[in-house]
């Protein structure tokens, strides 16, 4: 094989795609070919790296040198002084957010350094779309420990051990699930992955498919083989079109190998795996909307009992794990149950991969350990609120979750701590709010997207949620009665109980959790008719505060009708006939001088 | 590159057939043979394979890129599967739709993180320099309209996709140029 004297891994996840990899990787390689370095410099795309808002990130090895933020017009700098003359170039390393001190080395680099990395293992180190690289990391040995040298049973009894929960949201212990699917002696069963993620703020689960689409495939045979199915299907979004070229890759490449089709390894073993792509319907992420929806029938959740371990899809006992849960599965085959439930807290094994995002410094991907504090997430990894603003809550769990408050930052987080206070794991999105944020306007969004992409199939949920956004709306339009919030909570309590899928019952939360910790802020906009954080448009009046304004005239040049005056040295002015209520002018001032 | 391209299609090309049926108050299609062969062959294609009605619905979509009744109806007889249920299926996934869409379908984002960073104020933007609302189609039939939840670019937020391309960390006043490139 040739040996290249360095590897440059440039990321191509959809992040840094989206902010120019690929022009970046042509630059790249022209300015390779124009320097007589195409041999000696190999260029590699990887999967997501997880640092998405410094894209496109790349890494130069053997020296791990971490670039970000790469345009095309830095590439021949680069090459040069980087590849020729072996000084990095300072001006492209990340920057710390407090210190502003240039760091060249990812472990170095906070956002790195805490993390603990099993499903994302891989991640910006190998090429998704070539087998080869996932084998050389150890791929497939799982697979191939499992079925010459343990019984299903054995493999069922290991993954119980290790105490793995379902990552997609609902916790249920992995190991049990499959047991009992094994327990029917019903013909043909099922393993589905599901890869219909659809909480708003999460993108764990696209990331793994399109940079480790093969730790994916593997634990699913590896779930066949332990449940004796031997078709699988792996429903994906069709809103993620790079995820599914690469799994469409990494299964033909597996078929290729051997790996998938009859006789899997000579064991004797067959099983296959077809990819569904999803139609857009949030209500397809429940169990069991989405085997009616591999039906080819409208995704509408059923009751259970019976579980979809005993009649799931086509009525057959069929086993569903998330993808992040199947990741799980061939590290925790490879090197025991111990080694894993070594980490994490008592209830909740292993690590978590988190979706950072909202107004937080490093926004990306995170994975890790169950039990990590969320100040450690917030202001370690996410390196802190930008602006210097303050922290107000962190969403988790979508719209199935709540918002936990700064004083529950200490709380570490696992299955069981989010759900006692009022939010749940979910998929791992967590979106930071700042003190711009408002909370009932939070709430009111998650209740709209929860209205919306309702399935109308139970009422507490159709109609019981439209109710509540109807009272959310009167809310942040100023026409918020006495007596609104107490009706909320006891609407809220009603949809809980009485909704047939887990979708309905955990829909209130959002407007639960916010009334438990910043009920004063829904006060503030009943009974004062305010908005603190200047979101409610109906709430603000629009008016300087001239003891606060600095008289700097940047609303003044924001203003898009010229309803603002202002002269040097006097505070501005708005003139109500002129403004359209566009707040162009609040965004601009760093004064908070508008009310 | 690909507007030159998207322009020459539509110029006499299939879509010239879609048009609106005001007694019937919805968007029809005249359906030739060649279009009946291109329906006969994705229905050839999924006919055998029970519950694989969404990939075929997708398929049939982009045919005209919409699915009108007289291609439901046409589906359903030769999937074998009743017109009702087609129907049901095809209004309750957002994928599929039964209104036409524009040359350019612009998607912007309303998940959490383009929500808390202003994805309303971009949409209202949008809204008002194209003068439709979320949803409907220009009457140039250039522009579609279209809300999503999140796409997973929640890095660039708030972002919007026009056609396949993607437009990241956007603020209002940006969207007039980013709208002159189409």
């Amino acid at each position: 094989m040739k040996r290249s004297r360095s590897q440059v891994l440039l990321c191509s996840g959809t992040g840094c795609v989206a902010s120019g990899s690929g022009v970046v990787k042509k630059a790249l390689e022209e300015e390779l070919v124009n320097r007589g370095l195409q041999g000696e410099i190999e260029v590699v795309l990887t999967g997501c790296n997880g640092f998405c808002a410094l894209g496109p990130v790349m890494v130069a090895y053997p020296e791990g040198i971490f670039y970000v933020q790469v345009k095309p017009e830095d590439i021949p700098h680069l090459v040069e002084e980087h590849f020729l003359k072996g000084r990095p170039v300072e001006r492209l390393m990340y920057k710390e957010p407090i210190k502003e001190a240039r760091i060249p080395l990812m472990r170095d680099i906070n956002f790195f350094k805490h993390q603990r990395l099993i499903t994302l293992k891989n991640r910006g180190l190998i090429d998704p779309e070539k087998i080869d690289e996932y084998i050389a990391r150890d791929g497939y040995a799982a697979l191939s420990k499992a079925l010459t040298s343990m019984s299903p049973e054995e493999v069922i009894q290991e993954v119980k051990k290790s105490g793995l929960r379902g990552r997609g949201g609902g916790g249920f212990p992995t190991g049990r699930k499959w047991e009992e699917v094994r327990k029917y002696d019903r013909f043909p069963k099922y393993t589905i992955c599901n890869g219909d993620e659809g909480d708003p703020g999460a993108f764990m689960d696209r990331s793994v498919l399109e940079a480790d689409p093969h730790s994916v495939i593997e634990g699913m045979i590896i779930s066949a083989y332990a449940i004796e199915a031997h078709q699988g299907f792996i429903y994906v979004r069709a809103e993620y079109p790079l995820a599914i070229k690469r799994l469409e890759i990494a299964l033909s490449q597996a078929r290729d190998y051997g790996l998938l089709g009859n006789d899997i390894l000579y064991s004797g073993f067959d099983f296959d795996v077809d990819i569904y792509p999803g139609a857009g319907a949030f209500v397809c992420g429940e169990s069991t909307a989405l085997m009616y929806s591999l039906e080819g029938r409208r995704g509408m959740p059923r009751i259970k009992p019976p579980r979809s371990a005993e009649a799931g899809l086509w009525g057959q006992p069929t086993n569903l794990n998330n993808v992040e849960t199947f990741a799980n599965v061939p590290p925790i085959i490879l090197n025991g149950a111990d080694w894993f439930a070594s980490i994490g807290t008592e209830g909740s094994k292993g690590t978590k991969v988190f979706a950072l995002t909202g107004a937080i410094n490093n926004v990306g991907l995170v994975e890790v350990p169950m039990g990590t504090t969320l100040r450690t997430l917030v202001f370690d990894i996410g390196g802190g609120i930008p602006h210097k603003r303050q922290f107000k809550a962190a969403q988790m769990g979508g719209p199935s979750g709540g918002c936990v408050p700064t004083e529950l930052l200490d709380t570490e987080i696992d299955f069981d701590s989010l759900t006692q206070a009022g939010a749940m794991m979910g998929s791992g999105g967590v979106v930071i709010m700042d003190e711009r944020t408002c909370m009932v306007d939070t709430a009111k969004f998650f209740t709209e997207f929860s209205v919306g992409e309702s399935c109308g199939k139970c009422v507490p949920c159709r109609e019981g949620l439209k109710v509540m956004l109807d009272k959310l709306t009167e809310i942040v339009d100023g026409l918020g009665k006495e007596g609104d919030i107490e009706f909320l909570e006891k609407l809220g309590r009603h949809i809980q109980n009485t909704s047939h899928c887990g979708l309905g019952q955990t829909a209130a939360n959002p407007v639960l959790s916010t009334i438990r910790y910043f009920r004063d802020e829904y006060k503030t906009h009943i009974e004062e008719k305010r908005c603190s954080a200047l979101v409610c448009t109906k709430l603000i009046k629009f008016r300087v505060n001239k003891e606060e304004c600095k008289m700097c005239g940047l609303c003044f040049k924001a203003c898009p009708v010229g309803a603002i005056t202002w002269e040097k040295k006097h505070p501005a002015e708005i003139d109500q006939t002129k403004c359209t209520k566009c707040k162009s002018c609040i965004q601009v001032c760093t004064f908070k001088a508008i009310e | 590159m690909n507007i030159v391209y998207n322009r020459n299609k539509r110029k006499g090309g299939k879509m010239e057939r879609v048009h609106y049926d005001e007694q019937a108050d919805r968007f029809v299609v005249d359906l030739v043979k060649e279009d009946y062969a291109q329906l006969d062959e994705i229905v050839g294609r999924y006919c055998n394979k029970p519950g694989y009605l969404i990939p075929a619905l997708k398929d049939a979509q982009s045919v005209f890129g919409f699915l009108p009744l007289e291609i439901q109806n046409y589906l359903s007889r030769g999937l074998r599967i009743s017109p009702s249920h087609i129907y049901g299926v095809v209004t309750f996934y957002a994928f599929f739709t039964i209104v036409p869409r524009g040359q350019h379908v612009i998607r912007c984002c309303m998940g959490t993180a383009c929500y808390v960073k202003g994805a309303a104020e971009i949409v209202r933007k949008v809204e008002d320099t194209l003068g439709i609302k979320v949803g409907e189609t220009t009457k140039d039939l250039k522009f579609s309209l279209e809300v999503v939840r999140c796409v997973g670019a929640c890095g660039l937020a708030p972002v919007i996709f026009i056609d396949d391309d993607v437009h990241g960390m956007l603020e209002p006043k940006k969207i007039e140029n980013i709208l002159a490139q189409y």
